[in-house]
């Protein structure tokens, strides 16, 4: 048995209240919430050993520095990296992707393409749109179909001797779609195209190994996996990471520096410019310890308990309409009650103390298909519970009631 | 009525209620009532970018008075905007730049006028100053 109530106890914020109810909070693909050892952990970095890393000869220096190379020995063995200099702390997957964008600039010519997919994060369309603009190269769309499921008959079609570099993520942010990135690295790598994947929603609910999907780049963010805000990481191959040229210069990716010449640090230090957020990376490497221990399979059978149980439950609801309906999709439910605006269901279920996103979730080509403005979109995490599904299925039918 | 006169009067009507469920069923009873704007304004020129919700506001001048005409495609924001519209329309330019919107907080709405809040109302009330202050200028 999964141990809910235990677990709870692990995230202090779960016993608030909002609005004179307790909080459910339902929206974990956002951000998740922080448990007491992710806390702890930053209270002790802050309290014991704040300092400068890779500086300094002191000792608060030394030990900073051991914690963040420990956090990312941690992520690299959590994602099965074959070296931790593989591992680029950033500062999220925006940064990831943009680094990874900014790096192909100069690698690309006039009629490469890159293909994208249907399913993305509006804004990390645009590092590609930026990308091609620079370069000439060509953006390509793999169309989605009415389940949300990227259509892999056209993503064929799309591939050629001209894709240098496909971009897809892992899974599907306003609909939960586990997209089949295993296919879509093989077939890239068929004709020699570099495959990025986004694992932001991702790496909540599954560990993926990087070296069994032979993915060349993979970016994700903490504060999904229940860590920090503002920090992630880019795991890219070595060779990938060396052929790249630096996003930003500052301190710490320079080995030496004179007004004729620069020469770059090794990775990964080659991109982290500047003094970087070594509490977050800590609190990262401590996170992924937190879930690890509660462990992934566990995480990934419970989630899809919940899953099931909530669709059934708010499928029963006369006139709701659920978007995304894929088979393989992660604990994620995006739906409209038919007539109403979406941010008015979410209007009201604030005021029960529930916690939904609502609106076009980053994701407005995805709205545009479907004609609508937007979705309710309800995401569970591992701490969250049947009993506050029960309570989102009554809200929604409160909602429906005052709203028609 | 001045401004003022007519936010105290909602704000009478509002301290009838015992709950949220019942302001905000007034507030959407108001939303969906009111036929808030002529069709012809519902257009890309009159929106209000407010992210989630759309708004779209309209503004004419009689007897030297701002009539305001809105609509949202969410209702409860629509209720909101006709309460807006019910304190600021037919009133002089001069009056709708000077007057404020503490009401709002009387009310217990005040979160949907946080400057966060991606409904468009913070935007929309910025627009019908701008509107009375364009007015404001024609008139003077
Ligand atoms: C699929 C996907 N990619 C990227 C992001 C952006 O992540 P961050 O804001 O942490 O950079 C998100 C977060 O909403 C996401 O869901």
């Amino acid at each position: 048995m999964f141990d809910t109530i235990k677990i709870r106890k692990d995230f202090p914020i779960l016993s608030r209240e909002v609005n004179g109810e307790p909080l459910v909070y339902l929206d974990n693909a956002a951000t998740s919430q922080t448990p007491r050892q992710v806390i702890d952990c930053i209270v002790d970095y802050y309290s014991n050993y704040n300092a400068n890393i890779h500086r300094g000869v002191h000792t608060l220096s030394q030990e900073a520095t051991d914690k963040y190379e420990a956090a990312r020995q941690t992520i690299q063995k959590h994602f099965n990296a074959q070296k931790a200099h593989e591992i680029i702390f950033t500062s999220g997957t925006t940064h990831g992707i943009n680094l990874v964008a900014n790096g192909f600039s100069s690698l690309l010519k006039k009629r490469d393409e890159i293909i994208v997919s249907a399913l993305e994060h509006h804004s990390n369309i645009v590092p590609w749109q930026m990308l091609c603009e620079h370069t000439g190269a060509v953006l390509k769309v793999i169309p989605m179909n009415q389940d949300g499921e990227l259509v892999m008959s056209e993503f064929d079609k799309l591939l050629s001797q001209n894709t240098k570099l496909v971009f897809v993520n892992h899974i599907s942010n306003a609909l939960g779609t586990i997209n089949p990135i295993e296919v879509i690295i093989e077939k890239a790598h068929q004709v020699d195209a570099a495959v990025l994947v986004d694992g932001a929603q991702a790496c909540p609910h599954i560990k993926p190994d990087v070296q069994a999907l032979d993915v060349d780049f993979y970016v994700a963010s903490a504060h999904k996996m229940c860590g920090p805000t503002g920090v992630g990481i880019l795991y890219g191959k070595e060779k990938w990471l060396n052929l790249l040229p630096p996003y930003q210069g500052g301190g710490e990716m320079i080995a030496e520096v004179t007004f004729e010449k620069t020469t770059y640090a090794d990775l990964p230090h080659k991109f982290e410019a500047g003094t970087p957020n070594i509490c977050g990376g800590i609190a990262f490497g401590a996170a992924i310890d937190y879930m690890n221990t509660i462990g992934f399979d566990a995480i990934a059978n419970y989630e899809h308990e919940l899953l099931e149980y909530a669709t059934e439950k708010l499928l029963a609801i006369d006139g709701l309409k659920i978007y995304g309906t894929s088979k393989h999709k992660t604990s994620v439910i995006s739906f409209n009650l038919e007539g109403i605006h979406p941010y008015d269901v979410g209007t009201i279920l604030d005021k029960m103390g529930i916690a939904v996103r609502t609106g076009h979730h980053c994701a407005q080509p995805i709205m545009d298909y479907f004609k609508i403005p937007g979705t309710v979109r309800a995401s569970f995490a591992f701490y969250n519970t049947k009993n506050e599904i029960d309570k989102l299925a009554e809200g929604v039918k409160k909602a429906k009631m005052m709203l028609s | 009525m001045t401004i003022q006169e007519i936010q105290n009067e909602i704000i009478d009507e509002f301290s009838m209620f015992d709950d949220w469920e019942e302001r905000y069923q007034y507030m959407i009873d108001l939303g969906k009532t009111l036929p808030l704007i002529d069709a012809q304004y519902k257009t890309e020129d009159y929106i209000i970018k407010g992210c989630q919700s759309k708004v779209w506001v309209h503004a004419d001048l009689e007897n030297d008075k701002v009539v305001f005409t809105a609509d949202s495609d969410a209702i409860i924001t629509k209720g909101i905007i006709a309460i807006l519209i019910r304190v600021f329309s037919n009133q002089h330019p001069k009056d709708i730049i000077e007057a404020n919107t503490d009401f709002i907080d009387e009310i217990g709405l005040k979160e949907h006028l946080s400057p966060t809040r991606a409904n468009g109302l913070v935007s929309m009330i910025k627009q019908l100053k701008m509107y009375a202050v364009a007015y404001q200028t024609q008139l003077s």
